[in-house]
């Protein structure tokens, strides 16, 4: 009975989440049943320690096992991805930005996409928690155990890259 | 505000970030500045793009199935081991459970279902077609009288304003086949019902517990029972009961 109970507890508060895990899953991996075993593996982890949850936001909770289980995934399957960590500079801004990228009136999304999956994995996870997730500055620092300043940082060279990407893609074509 | 520290500021200010002073400060010299809009305006595309639905891997339909019965699996398989290798011990385990039947029997299932009714009363007074309170006050001294003649008993009433808990009013609902008194409070944007009404037992210390979401917390105190329920972080509810349970 108290297993079920717990059983019953647990699948009501993470379950939801569960497109929000394969999002995030889905954007670290780049494959569809890399992603898929990883969310399972994590809903395994999180059932073994949700006993050590005690209320506040459970999804960002999974989600820091989501990110913790993927990267343990890369690690061992393609540990290469993640050999050439991006240097973490404070106090860099928008400088980085490509002045050619305030022309698009619009951004197509498949070419957003594509920009977006070829960024390194430090500054993908913080723009797809941001933007997609919609967390806090504060939020996606507990969850991804960086500073603040690393991660606005971090967010500021994301999206200037992004810009350049899209500024660069647009003059190819034309 | 000039350029460079809207360059420096911009970010923060389209991720919600950005103080109110500050935020107004950027919004005028945008409205002032010939050259900041474009690349304003480029960020803030971008911002919306990257928000697109568009841009989300959907789980195919088949993994909530697949996760469900994994975690099911796991959860079952773990209390089956269990049993297997303890089944002796846990015989003897057994003959202990019967001697706290009653107890368990009596008890757990009737605080079970209290509790649910408690979150479900607690979410029906927030639903904008219900209503939360019945008598509107600040004022222990308006809300505590407001019960005379409406219940058999009088609620304990404590103005915790000074502890960052305000009272904002009361009201009557029925729980556990009785009327009882519910006392609202308010922490930041949280809500916080405190159900309390007349209980036989002893008193008992201040017991948390999570429900669909919502904290839990129940405790009897001189003769009354009490249970704070709310979305209200479990360290904070904690401290309401805490300082409830203190009060004289």
């Amino acid at each position: 009975m108290e297993q079920r109970n717990k059983l019953a507890l647990f699948e009501a508060t993470v379950l939801p989440h569960l497109n929000a895990a394969y999002n995030l899953a889905r954007w670290l991996l780049h494959d569809d049943s890399s992603a898929e075993d990883v969310v399972q593996e994590s809903y395994l982890r999180a059932l073994k320690y949700f006993s050590g949850y005690h209320g506040g936001d459970s999804r960002a909770w999974l989600l820091t096992i989501v990110r913790n289980t993927s990267y343990n995934w890369l690690q061992q399957n393609r540990s290469r991805e993640l050999t050439n960590p991006i240097e973490d500079a404070e106090g860099l801004t928008a400088t980085e930005a490509n002045p050619e990228a305030v022309l698009l009136q619009r951004i197509d999304h498949d070419l957003l996409r594509q920009a977006l999956t070829e960024l390194p994995i430090e500054f993908r996870e913080v723009l797809i928690l941001r933007e997609m997730e919609g967390f806090t500055y504060k939020e996606i620092a507990a969850l991804a155990e960086l500073p603040i300043g690393t991660v606005m940082s971090r967010l500021a060279r994301a999206r200037a890259r992004l810009q350049e990407r899209l500024a660069g893609r647009l003059n190819q074509e034309i | 505000m000039n350029c460079q520290e809207l360059e420096s500021q911009r970010q923060a200010y389209l991720d919600g970030e950005l103080d109110l002073t500050r935020s107004l400060e950027l919004e005028k010299h945008l409205r002032e500045c010939s050259e900041c809009p474009q690349a304003f305006d480029a960020l803030s595309l971008l911002q919306r793009s990257l928000r697109s639905d568009a841009l989300r891997f959907q789980p195919p339909a088949s993994l909530e199935k697949r996760v469900r019965s994994a975690v099911r699996r796991e959860g079952g398989s773990r209390a089956q081991t269990f049993s297997r290798r303890w089944l002796i011990p846990a015989i003897s385990a057994a003959v202990l459970v019967i001697l706290f039947a009653g107890y368990l029997l009596t008890r757990t299932p009737a605080d079970n279902l209290v509790a649910s009714e408690i979150v479900s009363s607690h979410v029906r007074s927030l639903m904008t077609t219900s209503h939360l309170i019945d008598v509107p006050s600040e004022d222990p001294h308006t809300v505590k009288p407001w019960f005379d003649g409406k219940l058999d008993f009088s609620p304990p009433v404590k103005d915790l304003t000074p502890q960052g808990f305000a009272l904002i009013g009361g009201r009557l609902d029925y729980i556990a086949n009785r009327p009882v008194a519910v006392l609202i409070y308010q922490r930041r944007k949280h809500v916080i019902n405190l159900f309390v009404w007349p209980a036989p037992n002893g008193d008992t210390k201040p017991a948390a517990q999570v429900r669909q979401g919502y904290n839990l917390i129940h405790w009897t105190k001189s003769g009354m029972t009490h249970w704070a329920v709310s979305d209200l972080n479990l360290a904070e509810l904690q401290q309401l009961a805490e300082e409830l349970d203190n009060a004289g």
